[in-house]
């Protein structure tokens, strides 16, 4: 074959932030037409590459070369000149307009209606891709809405997508279409950026992978001729940690019974939970699996205690009926929860760590008398949780936005977990979490279920709850499927179910919503 | 090179300290083009309006008067703009304290008893938190915004004193001006300082801003007032009810606002007339703010506040400066001070953007 340029091509590009290196020397190329890999944990200096090559950040050191020519990229309108096409893994969508306005609002020159129409129906025609232009987003999954931002990329027939996390809101089901869409592009010669933490995702779509670590980049490979293990190892440096599991003491009472909750949505965009019924016994860990945005929030929120249930006996801890209780009194009750974000919800971010103890561990630890907040023990409560679950902070003064997502979720779980609670809810409870904190809250977990709490985990990390969890159910649309076996569910049984396919009596309906 | 706006890392501490400082000066500076180009002596009148009030010993007491309704009004009211509840309408609650205190003022008028004035105080600060639970029934049972209707009933007040100086409440000896009867003695705050006005209520207002600072800093009321203000989401978790702040805020910046009305009417004017709508309640919201919602800060912002009023007055007298003059530095003042805020989150930064290490 003649000597073909790179699409792409980054030499030494090195970015500096203050107090830390985001980008260190990273060089790679992308051909065209290849679906290359960018793999690394959280914090490794992904998100701040696609940032220097799609224009928002300007490298400090290093140069970018587009089709062997050395580019400037100042703006991200001048990367999308240059065809550069970019998927986020949060969409910057207006719920209330079309799917065809949003496109249009994302163009850079003005388009008629009826071609931009015309556009989209070609595209869309081209790839197969199932979507009407005319609905309006808030009336779509996250999977068509995904398919939006893959039109708006599309429309300017990219050179180059970058796809950033593009399954993690996605059924397995959706992700082996999404892939299919990504190999016809990458056929017709379009090159791919796929960035990821999933290494089964990147074995099956990816020809070559560049791993990053710290900033830096520590391989480049063939994700094929690797194991999972090995590519995970490369990507955390450092030989993986198993949980240690401690049966059983899961064969207790049943402490937290929910049974026919049903709450409905919060304004037009809320997801309505809808007659939602499971029980978790004492030493156990139950799972809650589905796409986001099927009323997780919502349901944390209402066993938390923020929605209060319509009637009492709808949720029952150890027997008592809380569902009309708020969150304060239900933390009296021995209910701790942590949500799923972290920043305005888990915490303050603009509080010290010791005024975020007494947000949620007041009642129980007793940070409050006649009224005065008793500042001192706050500060040794959030001192006790930061020595207890190793979190870096410079102690109980620093404030919580000043704590990387890791080190704020470990301090959240620990604030929950010292106070003994009898029942823990915790949603997506290593989102966004280096793989060494996430281990160290997986293990939180398996040791306060063995010390006899109730544990339920919300994630759409379904791998996570295959490691955590012993029984789990799907939630679809706020409902909630039945209870699944860990130990003998299959992987298309749970994605089937994720996509909104339930049980025999269901299936009508599913079908006919979907 | 042209200055360029440069986020900062964390809010600075300095500028937030300093922007209030920084308002002031520049809005003495503003004063001193604006007037030069009307053709008064510009910088004389500063002079007169921000320095004389100070040098002035005759006119300390004038700042104790006008300072104190502000400082117990922008107390309130900050205690409900650090949880986001916007009541705007402190004139109106102001104005319908006083008239409720009034009316126990007539209704006792010529009775012996050392219960009247605490009575009349404690119909003042009810009829103030009266006034303002419209609001906050609203707010919290139709989702009504409270700066639209906390502001209207402001003139609402103001209509219902007009009509009861015009009609029910018009002293009988009073040569048919629309004004109530002159309180009795017993039914006057005590002045504190012998032979002045420096009455009560002076060092009162000094009084509320303390336990206002020891409520917000120290106790769990406190603390939900800030957590509902930075982050309403965690406050729900935290078993905060939302509803209930912003009944608590309402209430509270309502009740001083009523207390600062009928002490107002029962220290200075020693009766109810028209004219005693003085936009207090609309200054004290550039007290708290030029006071960074901080009661202490208030303290001192609603000194400063309080120079503007008596130098204002001053400066009509001795150099002929229009009444409007003291409105329109009062608004200055809260213009600059809104602007210059951005300095607390961004940098002035000239020349080519940062090097390494000043990024976002």
């Amino acid at each position: 074959m003649a000597e073909i340029h790179p699409r792409l091509e980054l030499k030494g590009i090195t970015k500096r932030f203050p107090g830390v290196v985001a980008n260190d020397d990273v060089s790679f190329n992308v051909k065209p037409g290849e679906i290359h890999a960018l793999l690394g944990e959280n914090g490794a200096g992904k998100s701040t590459l696609v940032k220097i090559i799609s224009g928002v950040l300007k490298a400090d050191e290093g140069e970018v070369l587009w089709d062997g020519a050395a580019a400037d990229i100042p703006s991200p309108k001048a990367a999308r000149a240059l065809g550069i096409g970019m998927v986020f893994q949060h969409f910057s969508l207006f719920e209330a307009l079309t799917v065809q306005e949003n496109i249009a609002l994302g163009m850079d020159e003005a388009v008629g209606r009826r071609e931009l129409r015309k556009r989209i129906e070609e595209i869309l025609e081209t790839y197969h891709l199932p979507l009407d232009p005319s609905r309006e987003v808030h009336t779509l999954s996250v999977g068509e809405r995904q398919r939006i931002e893959i039109v708006r990329s599309l429309i300017r027939t990219p050179k180059l997508l970058i796809m950033d996390e593009p399954t993690s809101v996605l059924t397995p089901q959706e992700v082996d279409r999404l892939f299919e869409i990504l190999r016809q592009l990458s056929s017709e010669g379009c090159s791919i950026l796929y960035i990821s933490h999933k290494l089964h995702e990147i074995k099956a779509l990816c020809e070559t992978a560049t791993i990053l670590r710290g900033g830096k980049v520590v391989a480049d490979c063939d994700p094929k001729q690797e194991t999972a293990k090995s590519m995970a190892e490369l990507m955390i440096g450092a030989n993986l940690k198993e949980i240690e599991r401690r049966e059983g003491t899961s064969t207790g009472e049943e402490r937290l019974v929910v049974e026919g909750l049903s709450v409905p949505g919060d304004g037009p965009f809320g997801t309505s939970l809808k007659n939602i019924s499971f029980a978790v016994k004492a030493g156990e860990i139950f799972g809650i699996a589905g796409v986001a945005g099927n009323g997780q929030n919502e349901l944390l929120e209402a066993l938390a205690g923020e929605i209060p249930a319509p009637k009492a006996e709808m949720i029952r801890i150890g027997g008592k009926p809380v569902g009309r209780m708020g969150a304060g009194a239900r933390r009296r009750h021995a209910l701790a929860a942590v949500p799923e974000e972290r920043n305005g919800h888990g915490a303050v971010p603009d509080f010290s760590l010791a005024d975020n103890a007494i947000l949620t561990a007041r009642q129980r630890i007793g940070l409050v008398q006649s009224g005065f907040i008793k500042s001192a023990s706050a500060s040794g409560s959030a001192r006790d949780v930061i020595e207890m679950f190793a979190v870096k902070a410079t102690g109980p003064g620093a404030t919580a936005g000043s704590l990387s997502g890791g080190n704020l979720q470990k301090y959240i779980m620990g604030r929950e977990i010292m106070q003994n609670p009898s029942v823990l809810v915790v949603s997506q409870p290593t989102w966004g979490v280096d793989a060494g904190a996430a281990a160290a809250i997986h293990q939180a977990l398996v040791d306060l279920a063995a010390a006899g709490s109730a544990i339920v985990v919300i994630s759409q990390d379904l791998d996570e709850l295959l490691a955590l969890a012993g029984r789990m159910a799907v939630i679809n649309e706020g409902k909630l499927s039945r209870t699944l076996n860990v130990a003998d569910v299959s992987i298309d049984e749970i994605g089937l179910l994720m996509g909104g396919v339930h049980g025999e009596d269901d299936q009508g309906e599913a079908s006919h919503a979907a | 090179m042209l200055p360029r706006l440069e986020p900062r890392r964390e809010p600075s501490r300095t500028m937030q300290y300093l922007t209030p400082l920084l308002a002031v000066a520049l809005t003495m500076v503003a004063g001193i083009i604006v007037f030069t180009a009307m053709g008064h002596d510009g910088l004389a009148a500063m002079k007169e309006i921000f320095v004389t009030p100070l040098t002035d010993p005759n006119r300390w007491q004038d700042l104790g008067i006008k300072g104190a309704p502000l400082i117990i009004i922008a107390v309130g009211l900050a205690i409900g703009f650090r949880a986001n509840v916007w009541n705007i309408g402190a004139e109106g609650q102001y104005v319908f304290g006083a008239l409720c205190g009034t009316g126990v003022a007539l209704a006792t008028w010529g009775d012996e008893g050392w219960w009247i004035l605490p009575a009349m105080c404690i119909a003042g600060a009810l009829g103030g938190a009266l006034y303002a639970s419209v609001p906050a029934f609203l707010k919290t049972r139709f989702n009504v915004n409270e700066i639209l209707t906390s502001l209207m009933l402001t003139y609402v007040a103001i209509q219902l004193l007009y009509y009861l100086m015009n009609g029910p409440w018009k002293d009988p000896q009073g040569f048919n001006f629309p004004q109530t009867r002159l309180f009795e003695t017993n039914q006057l705050l005590p002045t504190v300082i012998p032979g002045t006005l420096v009455h009560l209520g002076i060092p009162l207002a000094i009084v509320i801003a303390i336990l206002a600072w020891i409520v917000l800093e120290r106790t769990i009321v406190g603390y939900e007032v800030r957590v509902v203000g930075q982050a309403p989401h965690a406050a729900r978790h935290g078993g905060f009810n939302s509803k209930r702040t912003v009944w608590l805020c309402m209430l509270t910046s309502g009740g001083l606002a009523g207390l600062a009305g009928i002490f107002e009417a029962a220290g200075p004017f020693g009766q109810m007339t028209p004219q005693f709508p003085v936009n207090y309640g609309f200054t004290a919201i550039i007290v708290a703010f030029l006071g960074r919602l901080h009661p202490i800060g208030i303290i001192v912002a609603g000194l400063v506040l309080a120079i503007s009023y008596v130098g204002g007055e001053i400066a009509q007298i001795t150099i002929g400066l229009p009444d409007a003059a003291t409105g329109m530095f009062q608004a200055m003042m809260l213009f600059f001070l809104l602007a210059v805020d951005i300095l607390v989150r961004y940098r002035i930064r000239f020349g080519a953007p940062a090097p390494a290490g000043g990024a976002s």
